[in-house]
């Protein structure tokens, strides 16, 4: 056994990749497969689903609901809870790289080993629970929280600024929590960024921010774009956060499917949800590799 | 001189680190460029000549002294103010653009046109022979025409100076001796004045109209090429360019730039002398192995020594002596009548020094 492994470079490969792939298949594309069959099935009475009975039913409802003589209306209720998701997802994105881009470039600058001490220090949030990390900012931004009480004993506000259960308390929480993942991969191209060709462009005559705008950015724009993937992408299917801080008042794409397989007991429903945010996500990656897959990578 | 420098340094220094671990990379360097001029810093590596360069560039500030530029202070002003261009050593062209948007960099900095850029580009380009070359990516592109690409880039905006960072040091010889030319060439079109940094020898004596030669953060000698070959006034000089053999000798006699000098009993030979020298000090001579013959040993008073080894280099055969005194001396011939040679290993022989042959060092 141990010699047939030895000679056949095929068998090697084989036997390396083969853990990954079993658990990928055993615990991704399995329930996968159960999902998608879920949400062609017709929903049980009482949750659950008709297991044999099946029914394109999931997928109408996301676009049309049926009138009382049973024609289809087109409801936009699931698109707007879709739209809504996105805008979150945008400006999340941009918030993170708002923040992130310039951080970035900060811990490029830095000596070596205060580089090592940077990048530690961004992967820090992982060591806790992401929903002990919510409940945190929650204590920050309640109605006479710790922000609220800092700024009426600073004398800025005497009331409560209504800082949490709103949009704005749900992006602050999600660019929090995503972003490591804009940081780590600009930082990645920005470390192996030239600094040579930064002074090139300072000696040809562009000040700081053209050099930043010419330069600097389209440099590192294979670790901004990852980043920007990186984050807006579980931005998309993000629940706890718009829960737990957006107090469940606004519906978005992870709620509402939660709700499907909880309260609503329609599961074919929410498979289905679960596919139309998988298509866009794919769709989102496929434009991103067409884009950049076909430039050469730069020497 | 009445003339404006196109760059002077005064009393420049500039320390690197702090406290017990500062390096002096740069020690009170004074020194006049002026325009139009190809001007060449030649050093060993880590004598400070890039630092120099990073000066008048303004990527270093001095720790003391000040640089002027056409006769006004520089120092306050950042590098993209300065009308000072650098062609680096690993030429840092941007990546991410085409041949001809690398070139219009420059121009594009100071907003001009874009019809005027491509059209600007384009003539650089061709300056530089690169003329077709203009939508290539730069992987594309070879080291020599990279080398092009940067020169292009470079003089694009019309600088008052042009700094060049050893350009040509990671090019093969040939393509060296190619671009040696073609830098002259373009110094002489373009009119702007030509600061470069090398520690290749060869390649500051042919391009240079002056060449300040530098060594641990020190300017020992400014000169034309042949000044410096020939009349070297600094032990370093002499030996750094070029092959040097030292004498010991004192000095009998001084009249203005001529020395009387006694390099061994009996032995008196005239030679150049810097002007504040002492009649009656002990000094080191230099005398270039070519400028020196060898003639059969005679009984009269002269430098007389034994032929050690001999080495044929094709256009000339070099001699490797033994001083009746002691110490070594190197005498090289062209070998005008092809293979035949006049002395063998192991002959006694006299060097017969020529009256100019001869310079009196500083130390």
């Amino acid at each position: 056994m141990l010699g047939l492994l030895r000679d056949n470079p095929a068998m090697q490969r084989g036997a390396l990749i083969g853990p990954a792939i079993l658990v990928i298949t055993v615990f991704m594309l399995c329930p996968l497969g159960v999902m998608a069959l879920v949400s062609v099935l017709e929903r049980g009475v009482n949750g659950g689903v008709q297991w044999g009975v099946y029914s394109s039913e999931a997928y109408v409802n996301f676009l049309f609901e049926r009138d009382l003589d049973d024609s289809l209306l087109v409801n936009y209720d699931y698109l707007q809870i879709f739209a809504r998701s996105f805008g979150q997802s945008i400006s999340t994105t941009l918030l993170a790289l708002l923040i992130g881009f310039p951080t970035a470039l900060w811990m490029s600058l830095q000596s070596e080993r205060m580089r090592f001490l940077m990048i530690f220090l961004v992967t820090i949030p992982f060591w806790t629970n992401l929903l002990v990390r919510n409940y945190a900012w929650i204590l920050l931004l309640r109605a006479n929280g710790l922000i609220d009480s800092l700024f009426q004993w600073l004398g800025l506000t005497t009331e409560p600024m209504g800082l949490l259960y709103n949009d704005f308390s749900i992006a602050v929480g999600l660019t929090y929590s995503f972003l490591p993942f804009m940081v780590l991969p600009i930082y990645a191209s920005l470390e192996k960024l030239d600094w040579r060709l930064v002074e090139a462009a300072y000696d040809l005559g562009a000040n700081r921010l053209r050099a930043l705008s010419r330069v600097i950015v389209p440099l590192s724009l294979p670790g901004i774009v990852a980043g920007s993937v990186l984050v807006f992408i579980p931005c998309l299917g993000a629940y706890v956060t718009p829960v737990l801080l957006g107090g469940g008042k606004a519906l978005m794409i992870g709620n509402l499917i939660q709700l499907q397989f909880g309260a609503s007991r329609n599961w074919p429903f929410g498979a289905a949800l679960a596919f139309a945010l998988l298509a866009i996500v794919l769709l989102t990656m496929m434009v991103y590799l067409l884009r950049y897959r076909q430039k050469p990578e730069h020497p | 001189m009445s003339e404006t420098a196109a760059i002077e340094a005064r009393g420049v220094s500039k320390l690197f680190g702090s406290g017990t671990e500062t390096v002096r990379a740069l020690d009170d360097v004074s020194v006049a460029i002026q325009e139009n001029e190809f001007f060449t810093l030649l050093g060993p590596s880590g004598c400070g000549k890039t630092t120099l360069l990073r000066l008048i560039a303004g990527f270093e500030q001095p720790s003391g002294g000040e640089i002027l530029l056409a006769g006004e202070l520089i120092g306050h002003l950042p590098p993209f103010k300065r009308p000072v261009n650098t062609v680096f050593q690993s030429y840092a062209l941007f990546p991410h653009m085409s041949v001809a948007e690398n070139v219009g960099f420059g121009l594009e900095m100071l907003g001009r046109p874009k019809d005027e850029i491509r059209a600007t580009a384009a003539e650089m380009l061709s300056l530089v022979k690169m003329g077709d070359l203009g939508n290539r990516q730069i992987s594309q592109l070879s080291g020599g025409q990279q080398q092009r690409v940067a020169l292009a880039r470079a003089l694009a905006n019309h600088p008052k100076v042009l700094l060049l960072d050893e350009p040509l040091s990671a090019l093969d010889l040939k393509l060296r001796k190619e671009m040696q030319i073609e830098l002259k060439r373009l110094q002489l079109e373009t009119g702007i004045t030509f600061i470069f940094v090398t520690h290749d020898q060869e390649e500051a004596l042919t391009m240079s109209d002056r060449i300040a030669v530098m060594s641990q953060g020190q300017i020992l000698q400014v000169g034309t090429p042949t000044e410096i070959y020939e009349h070297p006034t600094r032990r370093f000089v002499a030996d750094f360019i070029g092959e040097t053999n030292f004498l010991d000798a004192e000095i009998v006699a001084l009249n203005g730039g001529t020395a009387q000098l006694r390099i061994g009993p009996g032995i008196d030979v005239q030679a150049s002398a810097p002007d504040d020298m002492a009649t009656g000090s002990r000094v080191t001579a230099a005398v270039r192995p070519e400028r020196v013959s060898l003639q059969p040993a005679g009984d009269g008073p002269g430098l007389t020594g034994q032929i050690e080894n001999v080495v044929y280099f094709g256009t000339d055969t070099t001699f490797h002596l033994t001083l009746e005194g002691g110490g070594p001396f190197v005498v090289r011939v062209q070998n005008r009548e092809g293979a035949r040679r006049s002395f063998d290993k192991g002959d006694r022989v006299a060097v017969r020094l020529p009256a100019d042959a001869l310079q009196v060092l500083r130390d």
